[in-house]
């Protein structure tokens, strides 16, 4: 109980003032028309979700075999599961691994470096602040694909390519996330307490790690959240940087596994069982995470978008 | 009458200061920027600028194209080899029509969800959210592994319910239809998301504009109308910007169709053909200049997307 009240936010004052003025009968009229059409999108949303959980239950046979949003008679979900983790010396938890330590180490620490740095152009002022946050404003402007190529060329030329620096430290850099950080750093952390701070003889370091890093607590999970989202979903920047699978987040191996199982016809191998259980696997962390924190989610993007 | 009380007791601290502090305080914001900016130059700035240099040489082959590849320098001849490459501007035709269905679908369609679950006929509001948001949970690319087994004719349930009723089951994969099965993936993944971003702006409007549009009479469809798509105009921006970007880059939907479609070639889309330009056929440098024109256009699209829908909008 005390759950869900956590996750699910309480109406405003705003939809709790129209509400009031509402009459019941006219409700339940108008709102056919509305509620059809978000029934509609909501199976559209969660149909391939459901499909991808019965088909994570069947074997390779009745993948083919059986129709796709009903379970099969043979309920084959924990041999699945058995065979992913086993399959290729147990890879797959290795790219479960890496996956989670790209996303983890990755999104901890860009968003601490996000966040000194928001709050420094926030809060101080300096010669070249305005020119440093033009750059990072406008790096947002620059697709992370695009990057991906060159930094490849870069990395091989000294040797890190096929090593995870390749992509823990490019994933480092979040300039969305200085921007949200300088934004909510600007709202949220008044001048006079680091003023107080400094009179009490504290340093800047101190101040920003007691007083500054509490106080934007709620807006880092946020940033945190984007970041670590985006690392776990990245798939373009490993794919380019790693040939040697065991480096490999889940991304990029359930793909490499797509196309070996594509070519299937010529080695006899299929692994679509393996794939549809894996990509089962890989999804679920994600999906708890954000729906559990969704409201830290929405407080982000509100930030952003109104700002924006 | 609270801000002039604290001024007033700011001044003798800053009197009393120390010269050491004044100077740590001087240096503390590029002792705070420096581990971003650090990182920043060597993976944002440098990059690009290697991009630029690599993409003004080319390696050459000498004789059968045996033995060692010379690399010599080819100043913007790559650019012009750019300029005059069929597979690059189909490609960027193909990201461009696609764009131009696929965002507007998708953002129309996350403005009304979000319209509807901040208005007062609704109910069961938070379970659509979460059921909204479920797609964007997913990966990118599981989300295209996953949509892929419903447009294999194999494994889809849609094409099986098609024969079921002794229909000819649809063809996703098809030359005319694929480019739009891609854009299902991304409409399927994202719609929610931006229906998010817009639904937060819709929350943070003050309640005292409903209450003025209340006494004027300005309630339902003209009050969405009238009051609050313009309102919410900075999250439409946003989201189209962020749509325009991803349209541009689009590169793993179309990586997983190639792999079980003819229809889709490895110079699909301009990411999946800079990425087959260096890594297929290993030529670096005009994948190099492929990226920075691309980069170029992506610049110039949000650039301008942000600067006339400012314009209309007034914000």
């Amino acid at each position: 109980m005390s759950q869900q009240t956590a996750s699910v936010p309480m109406p405003t004052a705003q939809e709790l003032a129209i509400a009031r003025q509402k009459q019941p009968r006219r409700f339940i009229l108008s709102s056919i028309g509305p509620m059809t059409f978000l029934l509609i999108f909501t199976l559209y949303s969660l149909i391939p979700f459901f499909w991808l959980v019965v088909s994570a239950t069947k074997s390779q046979a009745d993948l083919f075999g059986t129709f796709g949003l009903w379970f099969a008679p043979n309920f084959n979900l924990f041999t699945n599961l058995g065979q992913l983790f086993t399959y290729n010396n147990g890879i797959f938890g290795r790219w479960l691994l890496n996956t989670l330590l790209y996303a983890g180490v990755g999104s901890v620490v860009g968003t601490f470096l996000a966040a000194m740095a928001g709050y420094a152009l926030a809060k101080y002022n300096f010669r070249g602040r305005n020119l440093i946050f033009s750059v990072i404003l406008g790096s947002i402007l620059v697709p992370a694909t695009t990057l991906a190529l060159p930094l490849y060329l870069m990395m091989s030329k000294v040797g890190l390519t096929n090593t995870i620096w390749a992509v823990l430290l490019p994933i480092l850099v979040n300039p969305f996330g200085v921007y949200l950080a300088r934004i909510y750093a600007s709202a949220s952390v008044p001048d006079e307490l680091l003023e107080a701070g400094r009179i009490d003889g504290a340093g800047e370091y101190r101040i920003f790690t007691t007083i500054t890093l509490r106080l934007l607590a709620p807006a880092l999970v946020t940033i945190l959240l984007f970041g670590f989202v985006a690392i776990w979903t990245n798939y373009f920047l490993p794919l380019v940087m790693f040939s040697d699978s065991s480096l490999f987040p889940v991304t990029v191996g359930l793909q490499s596994w797509n196309v070996t199982a594509s070519n299937a016809s010529a080695n006899g191998q299929t692994i679509y069982n393996l794939i549809v259980a894996g990509a089962l696997v890989s999804a679920i962390p994600l999906l708890i995470g954000s729906i559990l924190l969704q409201r830290f989610w929405r407080g982000g993007l509100g930030a952003g978008a109104v700002k924006g | 009458m609270v801000q002039k009380a604290i001024s007033l007791e700011k001044l003798p601290s800053q009197t009393q200061r120390t010269s050491r502090r004044l100077h740590s305080e001087a240096l503390a914001p590029y002792l705070f920027l420096l581990p971003f900016v650090v990182l920043f130059v060597l993976f944002f700035i440098a990059p690009i600028i290697y991009a630029i240099e690599q993409s003004l040489f080319r390696s050459e082959r000498s004789g059968l194209g045996l033995g060692a590849a010379t690399v010599s320098f080819n100043g913007l001849g790559n650019y012009l080899d750019v300029v005059h490459d069929p597979s690059f501007y189909s490609s960027v035709g193909r990201v461009l029509l696609y764009g131009v269905v696929q965002i507007p679908v998708m953002i129309i369609l996350a403005l009304i969800l979000a319209l509807l679950l901040d208005s007062t006929v609704v109910r069961l509001k938070a379970f659509f959210r979460v059921a909204f948001f479920v797609p964007f949970a997913i990966p990118g690319i599981i989300a295209a592994l996953l949509w892929a087994f419903f447009y294999q004719p194999s494994f889809s349930p849609i094409v099986k319910a098609f024969q079921a009723l002794g229909l000819p089951g649809p063809d996703f994969l098809g030359p005319g239809t694929v480019l739009w099965s891609i854009a299902n993936i991304a409409v399927w993944t994202y719609a929610g998301y931006n229906m998010l971003i817009i639904f937060a702006a819709l929350q943070a409007i003050p309640t005292e504009i409903y209450e003025a549009a209340r006494v004027d009479g300005c309630t339902g469809f003209r009050l969405a109308w009238r009051i609050k798509i313009p309102l919410v105009a900075p999250a439409l921006i946003l989201t189209f910007f962020f749509s325009i970007v991803g349209a541009l880059q689009l590169f793993a939907e179309p990586q997983v169709l190639s792999a079980i479609s003819n229809n889709v070639s490895t110079s699909y889309t301009p990411v999946f053909y800079s990425y087959t330009t260096a890594f297929s056929n290993n030529n670096y440098y005009y994948a190099a200049a492929l990226s920075v024109v691309l980069a170029v256009i992506t610049c110039i699209f949000s650039f301008s997307v942000l600067r006339v829908t400012q314009r209309q909008a007034g914000v």
